[in-house]
């Protein structure tokens, strides 16, 4: 039997591995953290359903359980060696994985919001991220400002940490516009009489029904959305924050007051992404994810051969879209380990940095 | 000249093919970054000169791809080039340098 | 507010500050705005710090103003520059420390432009020498004078007979720092702290035993805006955004202000009278203003150097109330005596803000 260690249990690593072990492989999960789940653990409810995230990640481990998968919490990849066609593995515990192939699903991490000095995360008490709001949807707790206050007006600020050059991410990190839209919904569900500001450049509803959510956001929930792009953020005498913004569609600078910001923050390419290139000696791409083979017919694929990629850790994507690339990556690791022909086919090789100045 | 009451209205809409673009493609041309402006409006809102006059570089780079040059001469005025705007420019857009090209191509085009 | 946070943020800039063997780079117009301030610097470089600072007395204006007012094109403005290069040079100094922000400004943005673009160096070099026969080698180390101050901040303080605290009360000094637009915003990484949190007057007001207060126009400009301030029929534009800032620093009830730029003290201390003629509104305690200050006023005040000698005296705002907080003595009859006790004259009476 061979046997296949996939590294990252968060969704795309736990349904890349049941069906690799459905297909009779025998796999190896590898988790840093002690449970599995990723950052989908961390999310409350989900685009553009509103179904717990909790279900999906449930719906993962059922098939994780139910194919016997070996799974490896706490752990981490210490070494790696190669031998032909097999690789060795070495883990923290200093179990030792030989295996046929490997798939990467290392994921993403957060932007990291302090980095965006400007609006002030990390210094002024009322500015938070999305994920410290998931967080507080998770726990059940009121939203409150840090003096306990219910919060009258609620700003989003969108593309914190995305498309944007200071902050060294020129991409667009695809789900934080949609979350967004739908966080500004939870928070006007559980203060009806907040008012809720969202202050965007461009809102990607490109996904099926996320276009829905974003009416349903205006005319059920009456979210405003102002199509300007915050310069800063200051704290007020009592905590508040004065947000200066251009209303660029009246074209005249604004001055608004929120009692608590939220930073839609973005992917960034994972820590555990960058380990594992320099393990294996694979390259990143431009933006700090992994290379793919082939931008459009390879992207489960690396350069070498035996390890492939799931999920976020080639770039931003959704939770819909991770879970079939996951189911991708396996039927590309099985027809690779079956030997058949289409694992051999070539594209003609493009330069992925025509796009960028300089690397 | 006859008045009759009433005057001809001035056209309000934009004549693209009439206008001047000259002014852009210069300042394009020396400063390619002009054309990576999205018009967030993150440089008009962070603008003090922007708070008492209608200064916008937002506006500004709208204008001026719409060749509505005698605006953007009248506007630009108003700068103090304190370099704000390019401070917090998501784009990478050399807003500083923009406007100083846009004064030389006012010269060299006699708007 | 977390003051951690900003740690956080300074830590990523930092820059790197010479040591000793400064060639000064004066102000066109801080001698005339706020006298004592330059020759304080010296003093306390030369006396304190026991430091090798060279004044030039050959140098010029670097024509700041009259580039940012739109008369003077950015190639002679390199040329100037070029020429305080090769004073510089001839003199044997590589560490260059200008008095002025835009001045800081003009040589980070020509340094940085001649890097970018090599062949606008060599055409400058080629019109220096057809001008002057001078020929120049770039500056080492360019910082400004308030990041020398920065730099030997605990020195100071370890000198200074006074600190930035309410003697009455025994609580720190609330200060508001204000920081010249030219000195990170252009260049963040060429400012202590950064553009959005800088720190180069903070560590100082926290070094001497103040306290900083951040209110929300905090990162206002002050206005002067060159061309703004040069026509008079715009000045109205300055004291507007002057007036921003002081009605968004009010309700923190500020004891002073603490600048790093040439304009902006003198445009805070001045708008003030205007605001308080034109308005009948004063910011601070009594119907009096709120006190602004040159870096190296209130180093040489933690010093315990002489308010006068200082040249206190020609501020527009009192600055006694401020003094008399600190516990600093002051003769009030030598306010308005010169060096040689000759009679400066006296300001006329105001009419809305309250005389001493």
């Amino acid at each position: 039997m061979k046997n296949i260690v996939v590294i990252g249990g968060g969704i795309a690593g736990m349904e890349a591995s049941a069906f690799l072990a459905a297909k009779g492989y025998s796999v190896d999960l590898i988790e840093k953290n002690d449970t599995l789940g990723g950052r989908l653990a961390n999310w409350d409810r989900l685009f553009p359903t509103m179904r717990r995230g909790s279900e999906v990640t449930e719906f993962l481990a059922e098939g994780v359980m139910q194919e016997a998968v070996k799974v490896h919490l706490s752990a981490d990849i210490v070494r790696v060696e190669r031998h032909h066609d097999t690789f060795l593995l070495v883990t923290t515990q200093g179990n030792e994985l030989h295996c046929d192939a490997i798939l990467l699903a290392t994921g993403y991490d957060l932007f990291d919001a302090r980095r965006k000095e400007e609006y002030g995360y990390g210094i002024y008490d009322n500015v938070i991220t999305s994920a410290d709001l998931e967080q507080i949807f998770s726990s059940g707790r009121d939203i409150l400002t840090q003096k306990g206050k219910k919060p009258s007006r609620v700003g989003f600020v969108h593309c914190v940490g995305s498309r944007d050059e200071k902050a060294g991410h020129t991409y667009c990190s695809k789900v934080c516009c949609v979350t967004g839209v739908k966080q500004a919904i939870e928070v006007k569900q559980q203060i009806p009489d907040a008012e809720i500001f969202n202050f965007y450049m461009d809102l990607r509803m490109y996904g099926m029904h996320f276009e829905a959510l974003y009416k349903k956001a205006q005319e059920d929930f009456n979210v405003q959305f102002v199509r300007g792009r915050l310069s800063e953020a200051a704290e007020n005498l009592d905590g508040s924050l004065a947000l200066k913004v251009e209303d660029t569609l009246a074209g005249r600078p604004m001055k608004i007051n929120v009692d608590l910001l939220v930073l839609l923050v973005g992917c960034t390419p994972s820590e555990g992404t960058r380990k594992m290139a320099s393990l294996l000696g694979l390259k990143l791409g431009f933006n700090g994810f992994f290379k793919t083979t082939d931008q459009h017919t390879m992207t489960n694929y690396s350069d070498i051969p035996g390890v492939f990629f799931a999920g976020t850790c080639i770039g931003p994507n959704t939770i819909t879209n991770a879970i079939t690339d996951a189911r991708a990556a396996a039927t590309a690791i099985d027809i690779y380990l079956s030997g058949n022909q289409l694992a051999n086919r070539k594209m003609k090789p493009h330069e992925e940095f025509w796009l960028y100045p300089s690397h | 000249m006859k008045n009759f009451g009433y005057t001809r209205h001035t056209d309000r809409q934009i004549d693209f093919d009439a206008t001047d673009k000259r002014l852009y493609q210069f300042v394009f041309d020396l400063e390619p970054s002009i054309n990576l402006c999205i018009f967030c409006g993150t440089c008009a809102a962070t603008c003090s000169a922007g708070h008492f006059t209608t200064l916008s570089f937002r506006r500004i780079s709208l204008l001026l791809r719409r060749g509505m040059n005698d605006i953007v001469k009248k506007e630009i005025e108003n700068c103090m080039l304190c370099g704000k705007c390019q401070l917090v420019c998501p784009k990478g857009v050399n807003t500083r340098n923009v406007i100083l090209q846009i004064v030389k191509g006012i010269e060299k085009y006699e708007l | 507010m977390l003051k951690e946070g900003k740690k956080y943020i300074w830590k990523d800039y930092q820059k790197e500050i010479a040591d000793n063997h400064y060639y000064y780079a004066r102000s066109c117009i801080r001698q005339n705005f706020f006298p004592g301030s330059e020759a304080t610097f010296l003093r306390i470089l030369k006396n304190e710090l026991n430091k090798d600072i060279f004044d030039d007395p050959e140098h010029t204006t670097c024509t700041g103003i009259g580039y940012h007012s739109d008369i003077i094109p950015l190639e002679t403005t390199m040329t100037v520059v070029a020429r305080h290069f090769a004073l510089m040079t001839a003199a044997g100094y590589k560490n260059l420390v200008p008095s002025c922000i835009t001045s800081f400004g003009i040589y980070s943005e020509i340094l940085e432009t001649w890097h970018e673009f090599p062949e606008t160096l060599e055409k400058t070099r080629e019109h220096l020498f057809k001008a002057t026969g001078r020929e120049f080698n770039l500056p080492e180390n360019v910082v400004h004078t308030s990041d020398i101050i920065f730099k030997f901040r605990d020195e100071i303080a370890a000198r200074g007979r006074f600190r930035l605290i309410d003697q009455s009360t025994g609580q720190p000094l609330r200060i508001v720092e204000h920081i010249g637009c030219h000195y990170a915003r252009m260049f963040p990484h060429k400012g202590i702290g950064g553009a959005e949190y800088p720190y180069v007057l903070a560590g100082m007001v926290e070094s001497w035993g103040g306290e900083v207060i951040d209110y929300p126009e905090r990162r206002h400009c002050c206005g002067f805006g060159f061309r703004q301030y040069l026509v008079q029929a715009n000045r109205g534009y300055s004291l507007s955004c002057s007036r921003k800032k002081f009605e968004s620093m009010e309700p923190y009830k500020p004891d002073m202000i603490i600048t790093n730029c040439p304009g902006c003290p003198y445009f805070l201390d001045r708008w003030q009278y205007v605001i308080a003629e034109q308005e009948g509104k004063t910011y601070g305690e009594n119907g009096q203003g709120i006190p602004v200050f040159t870096y190296e006023e209130v180093a040489g005040l933690v010093l315990g150097y002489d308010p006068w000698d200082l040249g206190l005296q020609v501020h527009q705002i009192n600055v006694e109330p401020l003094l008399d907080k600190m516990g600093i003595p002051y003769n009030p009859d030598e306010k308005y005596a010169g060096p040689d006790g000759q009679d400066l004259g006296q300001p006329a009476e105001l009419t809305c803000m309250h005389n001493l």
